[in-house]
């Protein structure tokens, strides 16, 4: 709905100069565009998105500096002469231990493991919401309790136990050992996302699938599939966002050569040796989270609706 | 309807209503069959790891698990090691001030984005995008801006108050705080969504006869709206809760748990134990405890979401 014309821009910034000095009480009648409310409201707004805007304004201004500048001035400068080096030598240069190939081994890494991860985990996952909200078994309902409990359970009770499955599996250090693990544990959440979009389609629908003949996997995907292409894309959303974020289990199920960029990046930056270069380590970090901000950034509101409406619902 | 008739006739299968209990074992065969990942995982992962892992808590596992019982040793031993009992209160005072923090922060901020304002989506856009970042990113940010020589310290100094002093990363004192504000910076805009999403959910009827009552805003937020978001909220504080127990990214990335012990968390004791010391049967243990942390935590609010009322 809103709507960044110039005007609106103009009449905000003056919201903005007057919320200074003003601090009217809280709740105001909202209703007249420049009342004592109104001008509280955007003030408060303006000055929380400071908050959280300006740590992304550090972290990019450092990564364009260099490093005399950084010693010298305050990060919330903007860089006198801007220089791309950080950058370069983040991707291809900065040292974990004696590798010094910078963050892209540990950036292919994670695409590697987060492609298999995201397709077998979603398929996996639509399959059993399918199975759940359609074709309910004696016990069905018993197993997805118990993998919503999991779910709660935390990371550090089970990840010995699936060491122990993937050395068995002979796959524990493997970047396929690592798409197991994020197909196990990316199966609650998604399942139940699955679960509850596929209960809100009409029984009816697949009533009259079942009277015109289709069985399981016909009305999966010529009914279902088609139809519920919107939840797909959020479960993407969070699987990319969680399965690129993760930590954990890049530190417990990787070796060094398959680590996943996060991991990387943390090795790069707390490494005690050598002098601090924050501009190359801000860089790193932003390359770092660039994937799933970018994904944020493109899905826009489908990443808000997913994220309200699968917490809301479960 | 247009897409029942694209559905693929398979002759022989008697229609059946979906509502109607199957009775025969191979009735939904390939519904069954289609579910043995999930039952695996159910089965094998979480329930089977977590009784392993239980059991083995009991042990006197080293460098590798093995089934030498030793009673309650591991757990004797874990609650009189200062490190645990840090770690236990650090989660504590996290935990509760991250959940006030997130809960009224999330609230008041969707409470103000809900008062039908310009350019909403570019606020929500604003305050919700740390929520993509991992944690690693967040404290890694976070540990410069409250970096003494580097970030607001040095800025504010360098502006003229000389005696400025804001280091809580290497103030054994502090250190939890500084954490919370990264963990808040990270986790708020979440919340404030789903806050959001409960706030569009309420019929605007109610808004109405509030000001026809001549009730106040702020009064029909406390006395209506929140009472009417209960459900939201109890989400709201499941979701924020089974984080905190995980609480573990941030503070590698931030502190190390240092300076010292002070910063520890039981996950990090956890990971320490049993990846870092070849002490597993202390990581069985610590990590049993938490288990048990969550169990506390979680058994009183199930029981008012599914004790109460039956679901369909």
């Amino acid at each position: 709905m809103a709507n960044p014309a110039t005007l609106g821009a103009a009449a905000l910034s003056a919201d903005a100069i007057g919320a200074g000095p003003m601090s009217g009480p809280r709740g105001a009648r909202p209703r007249r565009r420049l009342s004592r409310g109104n001008v509280f409201l955007y003030g408060t707004l303006l000055l929380v998105s400071l908050y959280y805007l300006l740590p992304l304004w550090v972290m990019v201004m450092t990564s364009l500096k260099g490093m005399p500048e950084i010693r010298m001035g305050n990060i919330f400068a903007p860089p006198v002469e801007v220089t791309f080096q950080p950058w370069v030598k983040a991707w291809a240069e900065a040292c974990t231990g004696i590798n010094c190939d910078g963050l892209s081994r540990g950036f292919w890494n994670s695409v590697r493991i987060l492609i298999p991860s995201l397709v077998i985990s979603i398929a996996v996952a639509s399959v059993n919401g399918y199975a759940l909200s359609n074709w309910r078994f004696r016990g069905s309902e018993t197993f997805f309790a118990i993998l919503i409990v999991g779910a709660f359970i935390p990371y550090q009770v089970m990840l010995y136990p699936v060491v122990i499955l993937l050395r068995e599996l002979g796959i524990y250090g493997s970047i396929t050992g690592l798409v197991l693990v994020h197909t196990i544990f990316g199966m609650p959440i998604l399942t139940l996302l699955f679960r509850n979009y596929f209960a809100s389609v009409p029984e009816e629908l697949f009533k009259a699938a079942r009277v015109d003949g289709a069985g399981f996997w016909g009305i999966y995907f010529k009914i279902m599939l088609p139809m519920s292409l919107p939840i797909f894309v959020v479960a993407m959303i969070i699987q990319v966002t969680g399965i690129w974020n993760d930590f954990l289990f890049g530190v417990v199920y990787a070796r060094p050569e398959t680590y996943p960029m996060t991991v990387q990046l943390n090795n790069i930056v707390n490494s005690v040796q050598g002098v601090k270069e924050y501009n190359v380590n801000m860089a790193a970090t932003l390359l770092t989270g660039l994937v799933p901000l970018v994904i944020y950034f493109a899905s826009g509101k489908l990443f808000v609706r997913g994220i309200a409406a699968g917490a809301v619902k479960g | 309807m247009a897409i029942a008739e694209d559905a693929d006739r398979a002759p022989g299968d008697r229609p059946r209503g979906a509502t109607r209990r199957p009775v025969r074992l191979f009735q939904n065969l390939q519904a069954k069959v289609a579910m043995v990942p999930m039952i695996f995982v159910a089965l094998v992962v979480f329930l089977g790891g977590t009784i392993w892992t239980v059991v083995h808590s009991f042990t006197g596992s080293g460098l590798l698990p093995r089934l030498n019982w030793v009673g309650l040793d591991q757990y004797e031993r874990l609650w009189s090691s200062r490190k645990w009992l840090v770690s236990i209160e650090n989660l504590a005072i996290y935990g509760i001030f991250s959940i006030v923090g997130t809960l009224v922060i999330g609230f008041v901020l969707a409470a103000l984005l809900d008062r039908k304002i310009r350019f909403e989506d570019t606020f929500r856009t604003i305050f919700l995008y740390p929520f993509a970042l991992s944690f690693i990113v967040t404290g890694l940010i976070w540990q410069w801006l409250l970096n003494p020589d580097l970030g607001i310290q040095n800025v504010v100094r360098g502006a003229g108050w000389e005696g400025f002093a804001f280091d809580p990363l290497n103030n054994p004192d502090l250190v939890m705080y500084g954490l919370l504000i990264a963990g808040l910076w990270q986790g708020t805009g979440l919340i404030m969504c789903i806050m959001l999403a409960g706030l569009r959910g309420i019929d605007e009827d109610i808004w109405k006869a509030a000001r026809v009552d001549g009730i106040g805003v702020v009064k029909t937020y406390v006395l209506i709206i929140i009472p009417m978001m209960r459900p939201v909220f109890v989400t709201a504080l499941v979701l924020i809760t089974s984080g905190i127990v995980k609480l573990y990214d941030l503070v590698v990335a931030m502190t190390s748990g240092g300076p010292g012990i002070s910063s520890e968390v039981p996950a990090k004791y956890v990971m320490q134990a049993t990846f870092g010391g070849q002490n597993l049967g202390q990581g069985f243990a610590a990590s049993t405890m938490m288990l048990v942390m969550v169990v506390i935590i979680l058994i009183p609010w199930a029981y008012l979401e599914f004790g109460g009322r039956r679901r369909g």
